[in-house]
Formats: structure tokens, sequence, C-alpha cells
């Protein structure tokens, strides 16, 4: 008997939030906000699907009513993906050690 | 491109991702860890585009929609305050959420372009997923809005209850499981997008009753769902990036929002099912009675400050407010100059998100390793001259260790009362966001200094 791609994809889920759980728990306390912001740009990576979606109508819809969807979307995964990576970058870069000479 | 390759190029991404969220267990490798989470995103965006085989038209919009998102994004990361994150985190939040419902609505419209079937003869195993990924993804969105409404001030942070609310909140929940039943056995287009409409209305009715104290757990929370929203998403699409990316998300939300109510103890569901703060329980008003405050100026506390050798400074969601953390710093660099071993100690909910204080502190040029958590200071408060009180109040309340009957009994405070003075920078003797009254206000070695949180830290400086 075969088994379903499904079961494979679980797998990849449910091993997936083991990994998350360990490596969220070694996150250090003082960059929980950066967490939140970087897990959310990653989230973003929802824009695969929106950029299959956009391209749904093919050569002779660019604006069928599925790819609408598709490119607001496109918009909304993008300005995460953007402002999250960013705005994270930003914070870490105030992260600094005590001066040494002190 | 062939799928397997690209099947096995977006398990990089999906890599990339967990060892983007692995830097973050220390600041040295943090921004390292953000480089690989952009060449994760990097990598998936560009083998979708060659995965996509028709380069249509199509493709030009899709470039286009993808610079306009992204400059808007770019512009908010430079331009929002560091005050501001909680905010910009909740919106950000409810546009994972939309993004979403719209790739599950795309999907539903047009399944044969995701190899998911014809419309009307949808795979079943895809149809639960695109409902999931959808009722998950709408009650992100709603959530998060509400969210970002009650941070921004927009809407009165002050939990909205009504009468049968959990009731009401219980049956749109098995409303939303009949619905998807019966979606799976009529493929009927009416019911997903009533099945979209009561996930918006979930969203909305469960953070309405959650007060403003109680944010860090919501945006944690809604961060988890954002997670599983995507995941679902993922499962629909076939996609492994989004499958990992959205159970780390969903995971890093779970843990996020258990810390968070660990640092109130308060099981989940006591925050969830709201009104802290509305529930007037007892102990708040009816203590009225004048009791003697000991309260001082900037010269006064100056003087203590002098004459300390070590100093704990204890910041909270007023310092936020009142952008007070500059000024904070100068003071400190006044104090060090004299010789005066200052430490900031920070309780996990201090602030409207997780690690909030910390980032305005960075903000501030304080180097992180001078930043303490609860555990690691709270036996410091003993043997030192004087705690720094700055915008902080529930989380520093020894009635939490006191008081049985307390709403907050139990919580984890900081042991600022066993310093030989405490100095505590208040607008008024006003209970903070538990509704209780801070028994420390009247402890015999507190100063307490009434004013705006800056302007008497300034002052303070320019006593010193």
């Amino acid at each position: 008997m075969e088994i379903d791609p499904f079961i494979f994809r679980l797998s990849i889920f449910i091993l997936s939030i083991f990994v998350g759980y360990y490596v969220v728990w070694s996150v250090t306390p003082s960059l929980h906000t950066p967490l939140m912001s970087v897990t959310n740009a990653i989230s973003s990576v929802i824009i695969v699907g929106a950029i299959i979606a956009a391209l749904s109508g093919g050569d002779g819809m660019v604006f069928s009513s599925s790819s609408i969807y598709g490119f607001l979307a496109i918009i909304l995964a993008a300005v995460n993906i953007f402002g999250g990576f960013l705005v994270t970058q930003r914070m870490l870069a105030m992260y600094k050690k005590k001066k040494k000479d002190k | 491109m062939s799928a397997n390759l690209s099947a096995i190029l977006y398990l990089v991404s999906g890599v990339l991702f967990i060892l983007a969220l692995r830097g973050l267990s220390s600041p040295e490798t943090s921004r390292q860890g953000n480089l690989f989470g952009i060449i994760g995103m990097v990598i998936a965006v560009t083998v979708t585009f060659l995965s996509v085989s028709n380069f249509s038209s199509g493709f030009i919009y899709v470039l286009i929609f993808l610079a306009i998102g992204g400059s808007i994004g770019a512009f908010i990361a430079y331009r929002i305050p560091m005050t501001a994150m909680p905010e910009l985190v909740a919106g950000f939040h409810s546009l994972v959420g939309l993004a979403a419902v719209f790739v599950a609505i795309s999907a539903f419209i047009n399944p044969a372009a995701f190899n998911l079937g014809v419309p009307g003869e949808i795979k079943l195993a895809s149809l639960i997923e695109m409902a999931i990924g959808a009722a998950v993804g709408a009650i992100t969105f709603s959530g998060s809005v509400i969210a970002f409404l009650k941070l921004q001030g927009i809407m009165s942070g002050a939990p909205i209850t009504f009468k049968g609310q959990h009731l009401l909140n219980a049956l749109l929940l098995i409303l939303i499981v009949i619905l998807t039943i019966y979606l799976c056995s009529t493929q009927s287009s009416n019911l997903f997008w009533i099945l979209i409409a009561v996930s918006f209305l979930i969203g909305f009715l469960i953070i309405i009753p959650i007060g403003g104290a109680d944010m860090p757990v919501v945006i944690s929370m809604l961060n988890s769902y954002s997670g599983w929203a995507a995941a679902g998403i993922g499962f629909t699409l076939e996609n492994t990036a989004l499958i990992i990316t959205g159970a780390l998300v969903g995971s890093s939300g779970a843990i996020l929002s258990y810390i968070m109510c660990k640092g109130m103890n308060r099981s989940f569901f006591n925050v969830i099912l709201g009104g802290f703060g509305a529930t007037d329980q007892n102990s708040g008003g009816q203590n009225t009675e004048q009791r003697p405050v000991k309260s001082g100026n900037a010269d006064d506390a100056a003087f203590l400050m002098k004459n300390a050798s070590s100093v704990i400074i204890v910041p909270g969601y007023g310092m936020a407010v009142a952008q007070a953390q500059h000024a904070l710093r100068e003071m400190v660099d006044t104090l060090k100059k004299n010789d005066i071993k200052v430490s900031y100690a920070i309780h996990p909910v201090a602030g409207r998100m997780p690690g909030h204080m910390n980032v305005l502190l960075a903000e501030a040029n304080v180097p992180y390793d001078e930043v303490f958590e609860l555990e690691e200071i709270n036996n410091d408060f003993a043997n030192t001259d004087v705690a720094f009180v700055i915008g902080a109040n529930d989380v520093t309340n020894p009635v939490a260790k006191t008081d049985p009957q307390s709403p907050i009994y139990g919580m984890p405070v900081l042991d600022v009362e066993k310093c030989k003075s405490v100095l505590f920078v208040k607008r008024s003797l006003s209970p903070g966001y538990a509704g209780i009254d801070n028994d420390l206000f009247y402890k015999e070695n507190t100063l307490m200094l009434f004013a705006d949180a800056k302007k008497m830290t300034e002052d303070i400086t320019k006593n010193l």
C-alpha cells in the first residue's frame, strides 16, 4: 500500500513544531520583540501562494477573479516581508554590549 | 524547474528560517540570523517564480505589486518609533492573516491553478485545509485589527464585556465546524463566504474583552495564529517552506503566550476569557481611606541617588508612554560618573509586548549586559540602596506576595520594597491596570515622585 503524500507533509509539520519549540525556548528574553517581528516576516512566505494565485489567470486574463485576490495578497505579504525584516534589522542593530574600556 | 528541485529548495528556505530563529539566542548571532531569514525568503520567492512555467504578462504586475508592498513596508520599518513596536507587530499580524484569507479564496475560486481539482470538485483534503487556513487567517486578521486599535489608543484599552459573551463565542466556533463539514459535502461557495465572515466575527469578539495590560498575551497569541494560518495554506499548496514556517511561527507564538501568562500567574484561558481590570474584584475600590504617602521632588531624589552606591532601575509601560528612555539613560550616565553601580530589572510582562522594554533600552544605547530579567536580579534588591521605578506599577506590588485575596496574588513580582529606599515616578496615586492599589506607595522607605516620567528624570539629572 502506498503512503499518501499528505502523511509526509504532516510529518514535516509535526517535526517542525518540535524544532520550533526547542529553538524558541533558547531565544533570550531580551530579544522577544525582534523574535515576534522576524516570525512575522518569515510567515509572509505565504507570498509563494499569492504569486501562484496571481499568475493563475494565464495569458488571456491577467486580472481574473482569482488572480485579483492573489495580487492583493502579494501587496500585503510584501509589506510584511520588507517591513518585518527591516524593522528587525533596525532593532537588532541597537543591541550593543558594554564598552570594554569602562 | 523540476518539481523535485523546487521542493528541495523550499526545504532549504525552511531550514534557513529555523536558523534565523536560532540566531536570536544571543544578540551577537542575531543579525546573522536575520540575514539567513532574508536569504530564505529570497530563495522561496525565486523558486516560485521559476516554477510557474508560463511567464505571462501577469508576471510584470506581480513585480509591480511586490514593489508597491515592499516600499510601503520599508517606509514603515524606517519611520516607526520604537515605542510603537507593539502596534506595528499587531498591524503586521493582521496583514499575514488577510493574505492567508486571500490566497484561500483564490484557491477556492480557481483550484485548477493550484492542482487541487476543478471548482465544485475540489479534493476533500484540500478543501478542509483551505477552510482551516481561511478561518484561522480571518480570525488573525480581525483580532489583530482590534489589538492594533486598542494599542494605538483609537479604541479604548478597557475590556468590553457583555452577558453571554462566552456562550456566543462557543456557538460561533461550533458553527465554524458545522460550516466546514457542510462545505465539504456541498462545495458551495456561499458556505465558504459565510465561513470567512463568521471567522472575522470571532476574531473581533475574542479580542474586545481583553484589557490593555493583557496585550502581551494577545499579541503573542495572534503571532501564533498567523503561523497556523500560514501552515494551513502550506498544506493546501503542498509547500514545505510554508508548512515549516507555519509550524515554527505557531509554536513560537504559543511559547511566548505561555511565558507571558506565567509572568502574570494566570492561565491562558483566564486571559482569553478576558475582563481583567473590568471585573472589580473587591480589593480595589473599597479600601480607599487615605493612607499617608511620602512625596518628594527631583532634588530629594537626586540627593538619595547621589549617596547610594547601587541603583536598580525598574522600567514599565509608563516609560514607553512618556518616551523617557533617552532621558533615563542620561541620568544613568551621570550616576555612573559618580561611581554608582546601575542595573536594570525587567519584568516579563512589563510593557505591551514580550521584550518591549529591552528594545526601548537598547534604542537608548543601554548595553544589554546591564539589563536583567526578573529571576536574575530579584535577589539583588535586598543589597541595593535605591530602586528607581519608572512607569511600572503592578509588577512591583508586594500585595502579590502577601494578600491571597488580591487578583494578582501569586504573580511573580520584583522585590523592589527590599531596597533601602524606593523612588517611584508616577503621575498620580491611581491604581495600575489590574485596578488594585499598590502597597508599595505607602511603605516607609518609598518616596513618590509625582510627575511626568521624562520631565522628572531630566530634572533629577540636572540636580545630580
